[in-house]
């Protein structure tokens, strides 16, 4: 990381300002839920869609902008498995480690993953391509295994097709 | 007259059917008999006579449930209908088939449903990781507004209903009808104390019905063929059709829409097409990750709510997880115990140190490191986190495949601790 001084500053700043785009998709939430707090979960969703994840000043900017009590909203964005707090890479891989994928192979299915991509649950690949992270049972247990990359489910997924699936997000066009 | 009213629109080799298609296969009769007069009361009589038992996982009637709500001229003004499409049993993938096949079938049956308890608003809480399902529902909800079905005064019955569609940010306990109020409104998905019930006071304090994606997608059969065509339904005690699914190592793993008291081997042989080339059945969880497991001589059983239960388990999803003889029985508990620890909400003790405890213990054995004091450290649990000792049914939903475990498969638990080892791994 090289980031001159002038260019950190900037993109603090920017972080501690909630985007036009992401304002006016919060105004919407507000018109859907009766109470502000509700509109904070979906705000924290909102900037996570437009940044990828949530960072403190992000949090920090939501907090401000709806009045919210600031460890509140931390509170809430912390328990939810779908809130990233730490930066993702360009696609985040959900694993499904549930009981049904379990039987059909999937804790060998994520030694191939890591081998593949050189990361474990948690991390995020060296080129900022993928953040691979486990989560519950994708409801797609008569195909399992199953994995999601961003916002695609994929079945039936073996060993020798991981590659031809990495190989369709890596380097995509946003 | 149809047997399968739950899926007799679902076609994956088209996109669902719009809202023109859906009406003309029969969709939104309710509705139109709710414009010709229909009352609240009347609806509320038809689904209480049809004996609809709900299909989240608890089996409560579904009358019943909304008869709990204040109506008439003294109950509060604004009432809330909330539909859990926040399928994340493990092994559970019914609801998914529904929303992403025929999303028109359950917004005819919000439109029910809220109608009979006179809820003004509907929220959707969907799952965030069923992308799918959120695009179905998002284009099915637009042509629903478009043709007048959804919005103020619907068909001139001076009866309004707006649904929203809320995307869930992701956790187990959000299942818990309580605990799903609370991440609706925005906070930590705790669940609630009950009483008071969310009937009576729900969402933002308002009487609310949380009802089950599988159970709303009952009501518009009930509505428009009527309570004897819904009671002929059945092949047992329950009646009308539900959705079960087989996962595991079987041939043509799947979910059907079925009879209820379809008896098991049925479901397992004729549609999940037995056990795969030389694998035995050794168990089965009958009904998604919570339940207590069966073995093979519980095969003649019929799937309904009773007969599960007299045997010791829970039809609950009806999604049914099958444990082969080759699998390790350990390992498998192991991987749940794994998951109720991680999706614990964190509120009350039994819950939040005992899932953990387990599930290091379920480590241990399957490192080698088991001892045989653990095995009744494991069996203290099953009674410390048991139904009655915890604040919500998440902890003695674990205890339910963890205690039916420790009975019918001790000798593969001992095996780990005398081998040091996992037996079935080599």
């Amino acid at each position: 990381m090289n980031s001159s001084r002038e260019q950190l500053i900037a993109s603090t700043a920017a972080a501690n300002h909630l985007l036009e785009a992401e304002i006016a998709e919060i105004e919407h939430e507000r018109t859907l839920y009766p109470d502000t707090r509700a509109v904070g979960l979906e705000a924290l969703k909102i900037v996570q869609k437009h940044r990828g994840w949530v960072s403190d000043e992000s949090l920090l900017a939501v907090a401000e902008y709806l009045g919210l009590p600031v460890a509140e909203l931390e509170g809430v964005a912390t328990f939810f498995n779908l809130i990233y707090r730490r930066p993702v890479g360009r696609n985040v891989i959900l694993h499904c480690n549930s009981v049904s994928c379990w039987i059909m192979g999937c804790e060998q299915l994520k030694e191939r993953i890591s081998a593949e991509l050189g990361i474990d649950f948690g991390e995020t690949s060296e080129d900022g391509e993928f953040t691979l992270i486990p989560v519950p049972c994708l409801g797609d247990c008569d195909r399992a295994p199953v994995l999601m990359v961003g916002a695609d489910q994929h079945r039936n997924v073996s060993a020798e097709s991981l590659g031809e699936i990495f190989a369709r997000y890596r380097n995509r066009q946003a | 007259m149809f047997n399968n009213p739950l899926t007799r629109n679902i076609d994956f080799s088209r996109p669902p059917l719009g809202l023109a298609d859906y009406e003309a296969s029969g969709g939104y009769g309710g509705l139109h008999a709710i414009s010709k007069g229909l009352e609240p009361a009347d609806v509320l009589e038809q689904v209480k006579e049809s004996g609809l038992k709900g299909r989240g996982g608890a089996g409560f009637p579904t009358g019943l449930k909304w008869s709990f709500v204040p109506m008439g001229e003294g109950a509060p003004q604004q009432k809330y209908l909330v539909v859990n499409a926040d399928e994340m049993e493990p092994g559970t993938f019914k609801d998914r088939l529904l929303l992403e096949g025929d999303p028109h079938l359950l917004i005819d049956g919000m439109i029910i449903a809220a109608y009979a308890i006179q809820a003004s608003k509907a929220y959707i809480f969907l799952r965030g990781e069923y992308t799918d399902a959120e695009r179905a529902l998002r284009k099915a909800l637009a042509e629903a507004r478009e043709q007048g079905y959804l919005g103020r005064d619907i068909l001139g019955t001076g009866h309004d209903l707006d649904i929203i569609l809320h995307t869930s940010a992701g956790r187990y306990i959000c299942g818990e009808e309580t605990a799903l109020l609370n991440a609706l409104e925005g906070k930590r998905a705790n669940p609630r104390a009950k009483p008071p019930f969310p009937q009576v006071s729900g969402l933002w304090g308002k009487p609310t019905i949380v009802n089950n994606v599988e159970t709303i997608c009952n009501l518009p059969g009930i509505l428009a063929w009527g309570i004897d065509w819904y009671r002929s339904l059945t092949r047992g005690s329950d009646h009308g059709t539900k959705l079960f699914g087989v996962s595991g190592k079987v041939r043509t793993p799947g979910c059907w829409e079925l009879p209820l008291g379809t008896p098991i081997r049925e479901l397992l042989e004729a549609h999940a097409g037995g056990m795969r080339e030389g694998l035995e059945l050794k168990g089965f969880l009958p009904g998604g990750g919570s339940t207590d497991f069966l073995l093979p001589e519980h095969l003649d059983l019929k799937l309904d709510y009773d007969n599960i239960a007299a045997a010791g388990s829970r039809l609950a999803t009806g999604t049914m997880i099958v444990l082969d003889d080759q699998t390790c029985p350990v390992g498998m508990v192991g991987n749940l115990m794994t998951f109720f620890s991680h999706e614990s909400c964190g509120y009350c003790t039994p819950c939040r140190d005992g899932l953990p405890w387990v599930d290091e213990i379920f480590r241990d054995l399957e490192r080698g490191k088991g001892r045989r004091e653990d095995l009744e450290i494991l069996e203290q649990h099953v009674d410390y986190m048991g139904p009655g000792k915890t604040f919500c049914a998440l902890a003695p939903g674990a205890t339910a495949p963890l205690g039916s475990a420790l009975r019918h498969f001790r000798e593969d638990f001992e095996r780990h601790v005398d081998e040091q080892r996992c037996p079935y791994r080599n």
